[in-house]
């Protein structure tokens, strides 16, 4: 299979149309088995109580925000570098679903806070860095929006969201760097897992379908994308258009 | 399991705010994303119809 062919729009868009479903049901089916495991499986938590079951989306949307503003990035910089036009629809349509998981993170994160820290909200570092990652992604979508020629909208987009990307690390060791109130990594590459392992089973599968469920979505939002700006792939799946206007013509 | 009747287990140890705010709001977000998708595909397709056929009503006038 040659994967460069897929760069041209065209060409992507019906294998985009190809995958939507796979990803969509295998994503609502690991959001069953999660939330079965996370409600009816795991345990109580010993410290926390049943609050902490608020982990279940808390951390798979917290993952997604930072994993999406990367993966945003690296599709804004292979725009800049090759000037590929479905690179930058690809950092387009993710950027609303990744401001849709920090706000997502930072909601289910004062539903914790406020039972366990007896606070919504507090300006420690995590929190604050969680809360800027929000601002970046409304500062590339309102940059886009503001600019009407689109290769410029493109090309100044991909450098904000380039620039911006150094506050990713920033959340992620946040908990290390700082004395924060949000408590550090229950799950790291170094050190394993501190949870029981069916509270990691159900929150791993919860990321997993979060992850699919966002292939999925910005895979729908790439395709609009395509009609919105190319207006080209209306032509295959609308034979009896094309058919209408060529008997016209 | 740890549920003995199901007011226990939406009661969720007294925590039932927390924790169904937190999983509802994410449902919420989730379904209309996907209707919202739903919508602007809708739309867009609309919009590059009446653009082709648009060319055939001058044609035919």
């Amino acid at each position: 299979m040659i994967w460069s062919k897929y760069s041209a729009p065209q060409a992507f868009y019906p294998l985009a149309g190809r995958l939507i479903p796979w990803f969509s049901v295998v994503a609502v089916a690991l959001i069953g088995v999660g939330l079965y495991m996370g409600f009816f499986v795991a345990p109580t938590d010993f410290q926390q109580g049943e609050a902490y079951r608020i982990i279940f989306v808390h951390v798979p949307a917290a993952w997604m925000s930072m994993f999406l503003y990367v993966v945003m990035a690296v599709w804004a910089g292979v725009g800049l570098g090759l000037n590929a036009r479905l690179s930058f629809m690809m950092a387009q349509a993710i950027a609303p679903t990744g401001a849709m998981f920090t706000f997502l993170a930072l909601l289910t994160g004062a539903m914790w806070g406020k039972p366990t820290w007896g606070a919504w909200w507090v300006w420690d570092a995590r929190l604050t860095s969680e809360l800027i990652l929000l601002f970046q992604y409304a500062g590339v979508m309102l940059l886009r929006t503001s600019i009407d020629d689109l290769r410029r909208a493109d090309r100044s987009s991909a450098v904000f969201s380039l620039v911006g990307v150094v506050n990713v690390p920033i959340i992620y060791f946040s908990v290390q760097w700082w004395n924060t109130l949000h408590q550090g990594a229950s799950v790291s590459m170094s050190t394993g897992s501190k949870m029981a392992a069916t509270m990691l089973t159900a929150m791993l599968l919860m990321t997993l379908a979060f992850w699919l469920y966002s292939v999925a979505v910005i895979l729908s939002r790439v395709r609009c994308i395509i009609v919105e700006r190319e207006s080209l792939p209306v032509w295959e799946e609308q034979p009896t258009v094309v058919q209408k206007v060529a008997e016209v013509r | 399991m740890q549920w003995g009747s199901a007011s226990e287990f939406f009661a969720m140890g007294g925590y039932g705010l927390y924790v169904w705010t937190s999983f509802v709001v994410t449902a919420l977000c989730m379904v209309w994303e996907v209707l919202a998708l739903w919508r602007r595909r809708a739309a867009a397709r609309a919009e590059h119809r009446a653009m082709l056929l648009g060319g055939t009503d001058e044609t035919a006038a």
